[in-house]
């Protein structure tokens, strides 16, 4: 594969979104600093400072803010670009749902933190694990070199003409977003050249087509009440929006391929010597690189043991979940967050919900761990694996299918 | 049988509405209609400026109600300094 110049980095998972928003050409970064994701504030100031970019900067005084602004900047025709963490994802809330239900192609970087209380600023995916039902595409990273490359595809997936809708980038606070890593960078023309224009989406108003677009030349009303006569049919629309992202969330993926050399399996998940193992973990974000370690350590010594990777999670890639996992003997799905009251996690829930209709289903367990960014040992993977592999021996289930690990008993 | 609303494969995608605000005749939310005694109305335009709806019209005379975007919230009766404004129920 012939791939352009790139220039290598040392810089952290934090840098590296911001470079990658810098060569995305951001119209307008409307953006309110919160640990973990300060850095990515900090560096597009800089280069707002250093007139390294053309954007609109604006200093906001919330995320909520933040994200309205995101969205009139949006509206009027910009392409624009975000990041937060835990707490003020939380406040932005509100307007996570109002972008993604209006088809504003915004892309909002998170660097994962656990939430309040008791307040904690490391790692955990929870809050944005609980924004799957926004209507966002949701794609997490494994290290700094995903998340600058995920970053940049972020913006051609959001404003794809088939899809149109909002992108967050997943990064695990502090394990991603403060750790200095080796980054290659595409050079600033090439990358210019991958993002291209952003073109509003064309929607059909009256038998006529014009941009979706605040223009005085042609007016139209972006957000208006819809009652339960409407709701229900826009809220179709977005389905079928978010449906439509799948094929583009690949070919994005092969196109970037070609590119830089980088490629994230087809976009959507990543496997690692799952067909013939006999345990699997499930898993998604920087977890996915402790559990390669620990699977390759474990195949060195005869262990059939793989590895499957999410990345990404919304559009869920059910059907390809299952045809990965579908006739393997124990599944364990490792997540860094809980659903308290609920049997499992989200990630647990939809790859369990996935493998129902297939003849060959596995033992799937669920495990929970590494919350409050408790580090995670590749020791806790290997007990996994040892637990999988005995209920395949056993054919014996747990009485709980989900359970901690990682803690104190 | 009333004609069926568009389907969602026929509305405007990302919810944008195709026909101006003015085409929602918001006034059948009333439940009380406005009734002016005009012998007792002094034309001093208080209620015409406080209507939240744009509701009253004057046209340099005098004034009207439009009943197609009244909601009945009963501020001019309120606000009308002569109380020439009473609220009545509607059928």
């Amino acid at each position: 594969m012939v791939v352009g110049k790139q220039t290598l980095m040392g810089i952290n998972g934090d840098e590296a979104v911001a470079y990658a928003a810098k060569q995305a050409l951001v119209d307008v970064c409307a953006v309110y600093p919160i640990t973990p994701q300060t850095i990515i504030v900090e560096k597009y100031a800089e280069f707002v400072a250093e007139g390294e970019v053309h954007t609109e900067f604006v200093r906001v005084e919330s995320e909520h803010s933040a994200m309205s602004a995101c969205v009139g900047a949006a509206a009027a025709g910009a392409r624009t670009f975000t990041a937060s963490a835990a707490n003020g994802i939380e406040l932005m809330n509100e307007v996570i749902f109002l972008a993604s239900s209006i088809r504003m192609p915004i892309v909002l970087a998170v660097a994962d933190r656990s939430p309040s209380g008791p307040i904690n600023i490391h790692c955990d995916q929870t809050v944005s694990l609980a924004q799957r039902d926004t209507g966002w595409i949701m794609l997490y990273c494994e290290n700094a070199q995903e998340a600058y490359d995920t970053t940049l595809q972020a913006f051609r997936i959001a404003e794809h003409a088939d899809v149109q809708l909002p992108v967050m980038v997943m990064l695990d606070g502090f394990v991603l977003t403060h750790t200095l890593e080796n980054v290659y960078l595409l050079e600033d023309k090439v990358a210019h050249k991958f993002v291209g224009t952003r073109v509003p989406m064309e929607i059909e108003v009256g038998g006529q087509k014009i941009p979706l677009k605040l223009d005085p030349k042609t007016p139209i009303t972006i957000g208006p009440l819809a009652l339960f006569d409407y709701y229900l049919e826009t809220r179709i629309q977005h389905h079928e929006a978010m449906e439509r992202a799948r094929p583009v969330i690949s070919s994005i993926n092969d196109e970037w391929a070609k590119l830089s050399g980088r490629k994230y399996g087809d976009g959507f998940i990543q496997s690692f010597e799952v067909d013939d193992a006999d345990a699997v973990i499930v898993t998604t974000g920087s977890t996915a690189g402790t559990v390669r370690y620990v699977a390759r350590q474990l195949r060195a010594k005869g262990k059939k043991v793989g590895l499957l990777k999410v990345r990404t999670f919304r559009p869920f890639p059910s059907e390809k979940v299952a045809e990965i996992l579908e006739g393997v003997p124990a599944v364990g799905v490792f997540e860094r967050t809980h659903s308290i009251g609920s049997l499992g996690g989200p990630l647990f829930n939809e790859v369990r919900s996935a493998l129902y209709d297939r003849d060959k289903r596995p033992a799937v367990l669920g495990y929970y761990g590494g919350l409050g960014g408790r580090d995670l040992h590749p020791d806790y993977f290997e007990t996994i694996y040892k637990e999988l592999f005995k209920v395949k021996q056993t054919g014996e289930l747990p009485p709980r299918p989900v359970k901690y690990i990682s803690h104190r008993e | 049988m009333a004609k069926q609303k568009p389907s969602y494969k026929e509305i405007p995608a990302a919810a944008v509405a195709w026909k101006p605000a003015t085409d929602y005749k918001t006034g059948d939310w009333r439940s009380k209609r406005p009734i002016r005694d005009t012998e007792k109305c002094t034309r001093c335009l208080i209620c015409w400026v406080f209507c939240p709806d744009g509701a009253i019209h004057w046209d340099g005379e005098d004034l009207t109600f439009d009943l197609d975007y009244c909601k009945g919230c009963g501020i001019c009766a309120q606000e009308c300094p002569v109380e020439c404004i009473k609220m009545e129920t509607e059928e």
